[in-house]
């Protein structure tokens, strides 16, 4: 046990250390956007006496290590700091978009992690036959679509000619649980669509991979039943990379959704981001990214956990 | 085509151009009654609606979006500022200039010194009435070196504001200019309570703003008390900020909105043809010039600027990249709409031996010159560079596209790079038009030409208050741009928006799209 304890917290240490890594990282990629905040504020009518009052007003004269420090210590305090361009405190332009990805994530998630495990587990069992087929044929078409074309396709069927969900996902602060899931249905689903396919495909290879390994040949040759081979021999032992790619796609969901955002005009973290990046408001693109790294890492521990977990042989490394 | 141009057509049969009609109007202080009577042709002969929720699918939304009006670009942006709030002057459809929250305004004898009658009345949402001071303190948050204000650069001629009273405000300028009142129509002057914060949205327009969340929604209720008669006809008013052509208009043919922005020219065509749905299409000032830096070589001889504005098949880049939805242009920036358009002035064409003529003069030896281009100097921007590559290339002229990053190009590559491409969008006048980009000392001086003799009849030509000599001398302005000048201007850009067929009054104007940003005070459902 004490093993096990140890090895989570090296996992977890690790997660930490990425994360600063990252924080590094991308503080210099900011600095090497092209133009600068104030240029970009005023756009096309930048007049350099405008230009000068507005670097002036917002420090942007200042050394890049003395600002990253300004920054970072910020944020181990939770303090992320105001938005350079709007002013606005960052946490209360971020909190909506987060919880606005959050929702649409987790509406995804829900739906398309039991629906690919079970496509996976079928898959596998009736593995050859035409479920099988049909199955791998329907998720490698979704999945070889770009989703904002699938975005596209479903607003065409199911929003223009079918009138049943509306084309753009807008969430009135006062809309209920039921209007918000009606409001999300075409994102939410193409998100399953384009997320579904991975799933299932390394959930049926895993479980393949498991079943041909000589302990599992062994039990066949015992006579146990092919159900119970699978749920209690082949499942426990796939449950590693089905875990991995299951976080890899739940940190899809929140990280990668911008042009899905975009198709569908929803106002998550994707569009804030990129938002950000285009007035070069760098504290705020710093708060994404650094949102976005601890989504990514986290889950990505959680992966590893669940493995460790999962698999007593990877607590004892040789 | 539009119906810009037919009352341009029938303003120009009654041999009065309007400019003249409204300065004269002006001057004789009785601008309202004539201002109420011109746009009056435009309007609709139905009677307007009261209620109902507008929605309008609008571009340029951003996280950082303010209510503030004095760094506004974006048509979100500007479009909400005259949501809540008024200018002193109300650019007209017709291109007059419209008493707004000025009844009424003389200038001096020579254009210099101005007096702007404030209409009495008139409250802020906020129940405070509008006087002289706080227009003073409103004009004047353009003015000085810090200020933030895209209108600083214009602002620079005025000398002093000062209040006349309670309900007269005086604007001295360093030099005359006949178009004052059109400047003061620009989208950043919008008046606001002395000593207000500027990001309050507390203005004297048709809709209270209720909520605000910047880069998504702009929602207003109507003001009740809304001084201006026959405006403002929803209940509500909701800008969304759409940013991709496809949901714009995937959320109109649902009805998710009753008007969209900017409908993309690939598709517009498809568009006009779904049941319900009506395109409207406003012939303006944008266009999508080629900008050479004068002061660059080779582009500093101007006998290479005159080859290359000889190599651009305008009709073919109308026709392909704008579907046609725009006109051709001359090299100079004044639209054909503008009562100073230089009508007498050649039409350039396409003629590749020209312009070998112009190259071997310039002593051009077959090197590429290299066209800095990105869609995000306008849409189609990169399809125009390869198209003028190919006309080009039939005199001789190498032309190499370069492909430049939509990021930072308004500071990396316009007004850096020595050819590239770019958009202007319209000015309410030709002076203001040729002394943002034209004049020597403009800081927009995109082209980097300067010539103290078009300086010196451009601010002659401000101050002239007879009709025939400014069209002479304008004339004279638009000839030098188009024979000397560093830009190629290949194209006029039409503002196309669409809209359900329940929106009424949908009065195109020449300046920008959207009623010229005014839709959400102008049009009404008829539901």
């Amino acid at each position: 046990m004490p093993d096990l304890v140890r090895l989570i917290g090296k996992r977890l240490l690790l997660g930490l250390l990425t994360l600063f890594a990252v924080s590094v990282l991308v503080f210099a990629g900011t600095e090497l956007l092209p133009g600068d905040l104030a240029e970009v504020i005023l756009g096309q009518s930048a007049t350099p006496e405008a230009v000068a009052a507005i670097r002036a007003k917002l420090h942007l004269g200042d050394p890049a290590i003395v600002r990253y420090w300004r920054w970072f210590s910020g944020v181990l305090t939770g303090d992320l700091g105001n938005s350079l361009a709007s002013g606005r405190p960052i946490s209360t332009v971020l909190a909506p978009r987060l919880g606005a990805t959050l929702f649409l994530a987790s509406v995804a998630a829900v739906i398309a992690v039991p629906l690919a495990i079970t496509l996976g587990l079928l898959s596998a069992l009736w593995r050859d036959r035409t479920f099988d087929k049909s199955a791998s044929a329907a998720t490698l078409a979704a999945i070889s679509m770009p989703e904002f074309f699938i975005g596209y396709l479903l607003v065409y069927i199911f929003a223009v000619q079918l009138g049943w969900f509306p084309a753009i996902s807008r969430i009135s602060p006062s809309a209920g649980f039921g209007d918000r899931l009606w409001a999300i249905a075409l994102p939410a689903l193409t998100l399953t669509m384009v997320t579904t396919g991975h799933m299932m495909r390394m959930t049926r290879a895993a479980i393949v991979q498991v079943l041909a390994a000589p302990y599992v040949e062994m039990s066949e040759l015992k006579g146990t039943p092919r159900k119970a081979i699978i749920f209690r021999h082949a499942l426990p032992n796939a449950i590693g990379p089905i875990a991995n790619v299951v976080v890899l796609n739940l940190a899809f969901l929140v990280v990668g959704v911008i042009l899905v955002e975009v198709v569908f005009v929803y106002p998550g973290m994707g569009q804030l981001m990129v938002d950000a990046v285009a007035k070069r408001d760098i504290p705020l693109i710093q708060a994404c990214a650094i949102v976005f790294a601890i989504t990514y890492v986290g889950l990505n521990m959680l992966a590893d956990i669940v493995s460790i977990l999962a698999n007593p042989r990877l607590r004892h490394p040789r | 085509m539009s119906r810009i141009d037919s009352y341009d057509h029938l303003l120009r049969q009654g041999g009065l151009d309007r400019r003249s009609l409204g300065k004269l109007a002006a001057m004789l202080g009785a601008g309202a009654a004539i201002g109420a009577m011109l746009p009056g042709l435009a309007r609709a002969q139905e009677t307007p609606k009261k209620g109902g929720d507008l929605m309008i699918g609008i571009t340029g939304g951003a996280t950082t979006d303010t209510l503030s009006p004095l760094p506004s670009t974006a048509s979100i942006h500007t479009c909400s500022s005259f949501m809540w709030g008024n200018c002193l002057v109300e650019y007209g459809t017709d291109g007059s200039a419209v008493p707004e929250l000025a009844e009424s305004w003389e200038p001096s004898a020579d254009a210099k010194t101005w007096k702007f009658n404030i209409r009495k009345g008139v409250t802020f949402h906020d129940g405070k009435e509008l006087d002289a001071e706080d227009v003073v303190w409103s004009l004047n948050l353009h003015r000085g070196e810090n200020s933030e204000s895209g209108a600083s650069g214009y602002m620079k001629q005025v000398v002093d504001i000062k209040a006349d009273g309670k309900h007269a405000v005086i604007i001295e300028l360093d030099s005359g200019n006949a178009d004052l009142p059109y400047l003061l129509t620009d989208y950043h002057m919008i008046m606001m309570p002395k000593d207000g914060d500027v990001t309050s949205g507390n203005g004297t327009g048709g809709y209270k703003i209720t909520e605000f969340d910047p880069g998504v929604r702009v929602f207003g209720e109507r003001n009740e008390n809304y001084w201006k008669e026959g405006r403002a006809h929803a209940a509500t008013v909701e800008l969304v900020a759409i940013s991709d052509p496809a949901a714009r208009t995937a959320a109109l043919q649902t009805g998710q909105i009753n008007i969209m922005e900017r409908v993309d020219p690939k598709t517009v065509e498809l568009m006009g043809r779904v049941p319900g749905i009506v395109i409207h299409q406003a012939a303006g000032g944008g266009h999508y010039p080629l900008l050479m830096r004068c002061d660059t070589a080779p582009f500093d001889n101007v006998d290479l600027r005159l080859a290359l504005k000889h190599a651009a098949n305008r009709e073919d880049i109308v026709d392909k990249v704008l579907r046609g939805l725009g006109k051709i242009g001359n090299d100079h920036p004044v639209p054909s709409g503008d009562p100073f358009f230089a009508s007498s002035l050649e039409q350039r064409t396409y003629d590749p031996d020209k312009a070998k003529f112009h190259l071997k003069k310039a002593g051009y030896g077959g090197e590429a010159l290299p066209l800095s281009t990105s869609d995000a100097a306008f849409a189609g921007a990169v399809d125009t560079a390869v198209l003028f590559q190919q006309h080009a290339s039939a005199a001789g002229i190498n032309i190499e596209i370069v492909r430049e990053p939509s990021d930072g190009y308004w500071n990396d590559v316009w007004m850096k790079k020595p050819f590239c491409l770019s958009y202007w969008g319209g000015r309410p006048t030709a002076d203001l038009m040729l002394s943002v980009a034209y004049k020597s000392d403009a800081a927009w001086n995109d082209t980097f030409w300067r010539r103290p003799d078009f300086d010196k009849i451009l601010i002659e030509a401000r101050a002239e208050l007879d009709t025939a000599k400014r069209q002479e001398m304008y004339t004279q302005l638009q000839t030098m741009i188009r024979d000397d000048g560093g830009a190629l201007i290949p194209m006029f850009n039409d503002f196309v928006d669409a809209s359900t067929e329940q929106v009424k009054n949908f009065e195109l104007s020449p300046q920008y799209g959207l009623c010229g940003m005014r839709a959400p005070e102008r049009v009404w459902l008829d539901a």
